[in-house]
């Protein structure tokens, strides 16, 4: 019961947070929006007792990738955007309503044809979201997939290197 | 624990207050420290010995004016010295400070920590970025980078820990370390260069000397908080303070046996009817306090001895030392785990 | 469990409480007086030559970028760390460990790589 008022909760927040993202016309407003939106997504993630999930979203994303994106709007001293000219309401309720109507549309398609997953429980979702059943099908089942992901690691970095030094060493 | 949640709340009240007198009280060790250290005798003249030069300080620091200059942000102005002082307060809910006294008993509590690492990046970065003046925003930029960079080491001493315990919890890391005689269960004796490691990356992370650069005034004034003043300075202040003392408990918890004393299975296995007791709960409450003291003191001492690095410096040794040889202690640990077991 | 954060949350919730009230204290404590040259951003008793807000160094960025990879290594470590016991345990021990010391071995590379490459470089 907590649970779901916590996600309704924080999925609000979350929604809210990512309009503020787009919204803002300050660049580094936009990436403190973005941050709370993480953290939101970080909650939720707890209220399905995927706790490692959450702070490894908390780590990755907030701590690594947005540190990432905040340097690189200091880099290019992105200015402040003008502000909008006047927001159309009509047109932002009218894609709401359309994205909800095209959202149950999805919805009766997939129950009619079956392909919506069942509901799994709050016990099995611990479970499997621990780090240790995380480990137990990471380095058996998909060890091959990890490796492809350090490789796709591996290309970023000397990508990273390539494209900022221009000039040969 | 299992406490109602006003309990947890007045615990935490209690550890929040806790840390906010020993971040004074370390202020004025590291004074009265670095004056000895330097053959002069530091504050002397509020109170006795001037031990309450920390609380005029607060006090005038709270009747100073607060400039926001012009051209600054002034919420993320504001929002820099909260995040830090916030991070620094939460960190110490992850600390068990005696068999299960601990606030917030997590499975993934290291992980957590390291999250709330990683975050207080942020603090440092709004901070030069919002002041709007160069000196502020090339400390920021600085430190960040820094701090980012011993991340990694950091995290990867703190997985030879996890290796050997394997655990994520910070209670069960310390539990963990029972084993062995006396002393000798300890991680820092088990894993002599993954302790090495984490006590510099810690030193690093909390942007203390010889890793002051964002402040190094030399060149950059105050870093990223050359335009702030008053209390919004305090906060700064206070974080760095509380952040060091966190990373002294953490240092204990995750290397030399947290709360449990010396010798304390052999001390259990003479008198038994102490398992347990409140009595040897309030002895490993000062256990940790006196560990954790002996920490900060080293911070305070590393602080007057050594020089500050260069920056091409900090992130060699960063980048070609530190990592590559916490890769290689990770793997080794994980081969030694493998042997032992 | 989602229980086991609570008491996280409240200490989270106490330590806002306690900086939001040292910020709104010393804000109606202190004083109030402004004036042009205290409002301008420290320059060494300069007039604040253009702005602050200057392109900066690509360095930075590159730090940050092989920062992240390395970070995603690690936390794909934390689950082989908590449970190698287990593995070793199942007599799966050597090939786990095969499995993660090639996938070190390919990250390694990529900072040997930057490191000959100067991309670590600061001067």
């Amino acid at each position: 019961m907590t649970a779901s008022i916590l996600f309704f909760v924080l999925a609000s927040v979350a929604i809210a947070a990512a309009l503020g993202m787009l919204i803002s016309r300050n660049p580094v407003n936009s990436a403190l929006w973005l941050i709370l939106n993480l953290f939101c997504v970080a909650g939720l993630y707890l209220t399905v007792n995927a706790e490692f999930i959450a702070v490894i979203q908390v780590l990755v994303y907030a701590g690594a990738i947005m540190v990432l994106f905040l340097f690189v709007i200091m880099l290019l001293n992105l200015s402040v955007l003008p502000d909008l000219k006047r927001i159309e309401w009509r047109r932002i309720i009218a894609f709401i309503m359309g994205m909800g109507l095209l959202a149950m549309l999805m919805f009766i398609v997939a129950n009619t044809l079956d392909m919506v997953p069942d509901p799994v429980t709050l016990q099995v979702a611990a479970e499997t979201g621990s780090a240790t059943s995380l480990a137990k099908v990471l380095f058996t089942q998909y060890a091959m997939p990890l490796e492809v992901i350090g490789i796709l690691l591996l290309a970023a970095t000397i990508g990273a290197v390539v494209i900022a030094k221009k000039k040969p060493v | 624990m299992n406490l109602a949640w006003y309990w947890t709340a007045l615990i935490a009240f209690v550890i929040v207050n806790f840390l906010l007198i020993s971040a004074s009280v370390l202020v004025y060790a590291e004074r009265k420290v670095s004056g000895y250290m330097q053959n002069r005798p530091g504050p002397n003249r509020v109170g006795p010995f001037g031990f309450l030069q920390p609380f005029a300080d607060v006090v005038k620091l709270v009747f100073k004016e607060n400039i926001v200059p012009a051209l600054a942000n002034p919420f993320v102005h504001s929002l820099a010295p909260m995040m830090m002082v916030v991070i620094a307060m939460t960190a110490g809910a992850l600390i068990p400070f005696a068999h299960n006294v601990v606030i917030a008993d997590m499975d993934v509590s290291v992980l957590v920590l390291l999250a709330l690492t990683s975050i207080s990046v942020y603090g440092v970065t709004l901070a030069g970025w919002s002041s709007n003046s160069k000196y502020s925003l090339l400390g920021g930029l600085r430190s960040s980078a820094q701090m980012i960079s011993y991340e990694l080491s950091m995290g990867l001493s703190v997985l030879s820990v996890v290796l050997i315990a394997s655990s994520l919890s910070l209670t069960e890391i310390v539990t963990d370390q029972a084993g062995g005689w006396g002393i000798l269960g300890w991680n820092v004796f088990r894993n002599p260069i993954g302790a090495i490691l984490f006590i510099v990356t810690a030193f690093a992370e909390t942007n203390r000397a010889p890793f002051d650069l964002p402040e190094a005034e030399q060149e950059l004034v105050g870093g990223y908080h050359t335009e702030y003043s008053g209390m919004k300075f305090g906060m700064f202040f206070l974080a760095e303070y509380v952040n060091f003392f966190i990373a002294s408990f953490v240092i204990v918890t995750l290397f030399f046996g947290g709360y449990m004393l010396p010798f304390e299975s052999l001390i259990l296995a003479q008198w038994p009817a102490l398992a347990g007791s409140i009595p040897l709960m309030i002895m490993q409450i000062g256990t940790v306090i006196i560990k954790a003291g002996f920490f900060a003191y080293v911070f305070i001492w590393v602080r007057w001895t050594l020089p500050r690095f260069k920056y091409q410096q900090l992130m060699t040794l960063g980048w070609k030392y530190l990592l590559p040889i916490a890769l290689v202690n990770a793997m080794l640990v994980a081969v030694g785990v493998m042997i032992f077991s | 469990m989602l229980s086991d954060f609570i008491p996280f949350f409240i200490q989270l919730g106490i330590a806002v409480g306690l900086s939001f009230t040292l910020l709104k204290a010393a804000a109606l404590i202190g004083p109030k007086r402004d004036n042009v040259i205290k409002m301008t951003s420290y320059e060494s008793g300069m007039d604040p030559i253009g702005s602050a807000r200057e392109r900066y160094s690509v360095k930075f960025y590159l730090v940050a970028m092989i920062f992240i990879v390395f970070d995603v290594e690690i936390v794909f470590l934390y689950p082989w760390a908590v449970s190698f016991d287990e593995f070793i345990a199942a007599g799966a021990g050597p090939g786990v460990m095969a499995v993660v010391l090639f996938f070190v071995i390919i990250l390694a590379i990529g900072l040997v790589y930057d490191i000959k490459k100067g991309g670590l470089e600061f001067d």
